[in-house]
């Protein structure tokens, strides 16, 4: 039997294409989750809602969904500390997170959810962009723009993130309040403005995402719930609070979605991750880069 | 009051409104009684492993659809009979609950409410790519012609089973929580490490709760398929039912078994209401509205707001 | 030589590259009264962490009753009757001071010893008397002042019938009519034939409850004999006071 030379190919580039995509997907969780110690399992709802604030900008205007999603991050930015206040001082402040915290982020996916329907329907929505038919040919090899574009601005996204952390005063402060907040309470930095900082921080590169994503496929409200799990599965895969860690876990997702995809249907994809995260969970909780 | 007086009121008050299907004529009443009893269920089991040992499930859907499923997997292959069906759904549903707390709940919380939803959505994908069950197309149950028992009706049957259900989730959810076992899920939920070190086998509690919870879920959606002659996997795992399973304990009052019962009666009701009078989408709207407010303002709930109230009155002393 | 109570060989506790705990042999006897000093950070929260099994040790065994410990959950543990309190105290806030109780004497004394289950509320109200909390056994746990709810604390390690109960610095910021109270608790457990090992930074207590006392520095165990000798040490008085 022939060796599906082309097939592989073409499934190894799509899911590292799809990785850095997810990369971006989850720098958020791996910041919220990782670093502050906050579920948002909500988080997908903003991805959702980044999406079609794109899609209506698009439909509107014409405007390149990605150049809006970056343009109007500092809306998201700003949802994002609303969101944490109300968290902290409904939960944090009263040691409820566990429970009472996680009810309250599904509450917010789940209205997040419901809202896009009621205004926008079940069906899906997909936007057009200058690039969106296009696809580079290397070989036997494809390489749609709708995928490559994403996936280079994901990247750039990540790495400034973390860069962002690793390099600047606010970012270290930001990777320091997940360690000892009595330590920088002493050097006079509020640890209240940086976890509501860096929180806000996560909601922004979620709208921003939101925007890969509906240029990559067309949306519909309920896709959010699907990418809980897989949010949590590069994060946890990759060890919670390495960004790093992130991208490894993203490109191993995306690698074996896009396998599966291939080789046994594309309705097989939600299970992979949820059954990596499953598996991760079990076997090796910590990650594979994690603290 | 003893477990055993407890008991026998409860059926009794379910025999009365089984004994309804002779006086009430109306169709739609059984149809919306049975959707709030539904839920009763839903709420009562979701409480065992949520508010009684503080793990958050978000996979009530998985559970409720695998006890569907169930049946129509035994029904398609073996033509059994309805006790049978049950009793297979709700064993099944357990063992699930047994085998994801076994994997899930030596960790933290979180991720084992992480797991339940990934959970629903695995099961979900296994359902639609299974043909024998109907995969996405669905599968159709003929109800029997003939009613046993002397209901007018087979859906007065399947009605009076789900009524009897709920007192039996009741039951069951107030002799946990009155037991030695109620107090060490409670000592779990408080301060599980403290509990732990306190001398309580913790794992294995959690792994009972989570064991009970899944298989009073699993019970509550055995009857499904037969009282809608039709199963489809997206009805099956539908979003609301883990929601409701939430919001409804939540909104009563965690605490106790009447909680539950009071959130899934209201919120149930107010559902069945707006769903006639406005739409199904705005239905849910209100339904996450509410588990927000709740969950932020109000967290111990109507049973919560109650004790509140008595313990701000003067006691003679 | 009969078998001591609890023996602790050789063990070792690692979190990443940092070592908490370097090969600790600790011997306590029945009944015996053991004082455990040392400067902050020096393991000793570890080491009580790895003996009642909330942390799993690296190296190293520990003996406890003729039983090997090693791999058991804390609720076995304490089952065979090793009890411990927790520095920051963690009582179960939604119950009341008297059903705390229950929970250590429903799911640990009652492994070694016969309980009646109509018997339960009494031995708590015991307990509750020796701690001096009888008067507030119906008050919510989550409403206690901070020294009400160390007394909590300890009650509960002794609701759970124990022959050796670990107490963690559960004097820590007491005033001194404070210290003597918990301290005559701590006292009163001889009587019973319990042994403790207590964890002080208060070393007037030390010095009065001690039959013996370890010295644990930056996670080595540099000292172990009577407390006069340990006050004299060099090695000691040098940890404390600093070079």
């Amino acid at each position: 039997m022939e060796f599906p030379t082309a097939l592989v190919l073409n499934a190894i580039v799509a899911g590292l294409l799809l990785g850095g995509f997810y990369a971006a997907v989850s720098v958020g969780i791996s910041i919220s989750f990782g670093m502050l110690d906050v579920v948002n399992i909500a988080h997908p709802a903003f991805i959702i809602l980044g999406s079609y604030i794109a899609y209506i900008v698009n439909a509107r205007l014409g405007f390149d969904p990605i150049l809006v999603s970056v343009v109007l991050s500092p809306l998201f930015f700003a949802l994002g500390m609303l969101v944490y206040r109300v968290y902290y001082v409904c939960f944090e402040k009263r040691g409820q997170e566990s429970l009472r915290g996680l009810a309250f982020f599904f509450g917010i996916l789940f209205i997040t959810e419901v809202t896009l329907v009621l205004i926008f329907g079940v069906d899906y929505r997909l936007v057009e962009t200058s690039y969106s038919s296009t696809t580079l040919r290397l070989g036997p090899v494809d390489f749609p723009l709708r995928l490559v574009v994403p996936f280079a601005v994901s990247l750039a996204m990540v790495i400034g993130v973390q860069l962002f952390l690793s390099r600047t005063f606010f970012g270290r402060a930001v990777l320091a309040v997940a360690q000892d907040q009595l330590a920088l309470r002493l050097m006079a930095i509020n640890p209240f403005r940086v976890k509501e900082f860096a929180f806000a921080l996560s909601i922004a590169t979620a709208g921003i995402a939101g925007a890969f994503l509906i240029v990559i496929q067309p949306v519909q409200p309920s896709i959010g719930r699907e990418y809980i799990g897989l949010v949590f599965a590069v994060c946890v895969l990759g060890g919670l609070g390495s960004i790093w860690g992130t991208l490894l876990g993203a490109f191993i997702l995306g690698l074996a979605e896009s396998f599966t995809s291939t080789f046994f249907g594309p309705s097989w994809a939600p299970a992979v991750s949820f059954g990596i995260l499953l598996g991760a969970l079990a076997f090796r909780p910590t990650g594979l880069l994690g603290r | 009051m003893r477990n055993r007086t407890f008991a026998v009121i409860a059926f009794a008050i379910a025999l009365v409104l089984i004994a309804l299907t002779r006086v009430i004529a109306n169709d739609y009443f059984f149809s919306a009684v049975y959707t709030v009893l539904q839920f009763i269920v839903l709420a009562t089991a979701w409480n065992i492993l949520g508010g009684y040992t503080g793990y958050v499930n978000f996979g009530s859907a998985a559970f409720f659809a695998v006890g569907a499923y169930t049946t129509v997997f035994l029904n398609k292959s073996l033509h059994l009979p309805l006790p049978v069906l049950i009793v297979a759904g709700t064993i099944v549903a357990g063992l699930l609950g047994l085998g994801v707390g076994y994997l899930t709940l030596r960790m933290r919380g979180v991720f084992f409410a992480i797991s339940t939803l990934a959970l629903a959505v695995v099961l979900f994908t296994f359902v639609v790519n299974w043909d024998y069950v109907g995969g996405a197309r669905g599968a159709y149950i003929i109800q029997p012609r003939e009613a046993p028992l002397g209901f007018s009706r087979y859906g007065h049957l399947l009605y009076a089973t789900m009524v009897l259900m709920a007192a039996f989730a009741i039951v069951v959810a107030r002799a946990i929580e009155r037991s030695v076992i109620g107090r060490g899920l409670a000592a779990i939920r408080d301060d599980e490490v403290a509990a732990e070190c306190a001398g309580v086998p913790t794992l294995r509690l959690k792994l009972f709760s989570a064991t009970v919870s899944g298989a009073l879920m699993g019970m509550a959606g055995t009857t499904l398929p037969l009282y809608l002659s039709y199963v489809e996997p997206t009805a099956a795992f539908n979003l609301s039912y883990a929601v409701n399973s939430i919001a409804m304990p939540l909104i009563g009052g965690m605490m106790s078994w009447l909680g539950p019962l009071i959130g899934a009666v209201l919120l149930g009701t107010v559902q069945q209401v707006v769903q006639v009078t406005i739409s199904s989408e705005w239905n849910l709207f209100i339904v996450g509205v509410l588990l927000v407010a709740f969950v932020t303002l109000a967290p111990n709930g109507i049973m919560g707001w109650v004790e509140a109230w008595r313990r701000s009155r003067p006691h003679p002393r | 030589m009969t078998e001591p109570l609890l023996r602790v060989s050789g063990l070792s506790k690692r979190f990443g590259g940092f070592t908490a705990l370097e090969r600790v042999d600790l011997i306590v006897a029945r009944g015996e009264r053991l004082g455990l000093i040392g400067p902050n950070g020096s393991g000793k929260s570890t080491l009580v962490n790895c003996i009642s099994g909330t942390l799993r040790n690296e190296e190293g065994s520990i003996r406890f009753a003729e039983h090997d410990l090693g791999g058991q959950p804390p609720h076995r543990r304490v089952r065979l009757g090793l009890a411990r309190s927790f520095q920051i105290p963690k009582p179960f806030a939604s119950m009341s001071v008297l059903d705390n109780l229950r929970i250590p004497l429903l799911y640990a004394a009652r492994q070694h010893e016969k309980l009646a289950s109509d018997r339960i509320a009494e031995e708590a109200m015991d307990v509750l008397r020796q701690v001096g909390l009888a008067d507030k056994a119906h008050a919510m746990s989550r409403g206690l002042t901070q020294v009400d709810m160390r007394k909590l604390e300890l009650a509960r390690a002794v609701a759970a019938k124990p022959s050796l109960l670990i107490s963690d610095e559960a004097m820590a910021g007491l005033s001194a009519s404070e210290v003597d109270d918990m301290l005559a608790l701590l006292l009163g457990l001889k009587e019973r034939g319990v042994a403790v090992i207590m964890i002080e930074h208060v070393m007037r207590a030390v010095m009065k409850f001690s039959d013996r006392i370890a010295v644990l520095v930056a996670g080595r165990k540099i000292a172990d004999g009577a407390p006069q000798s340990i006050v004299n040490n060099r090695e000691v008085v040098t940890a404390y006071l600093g070079e």
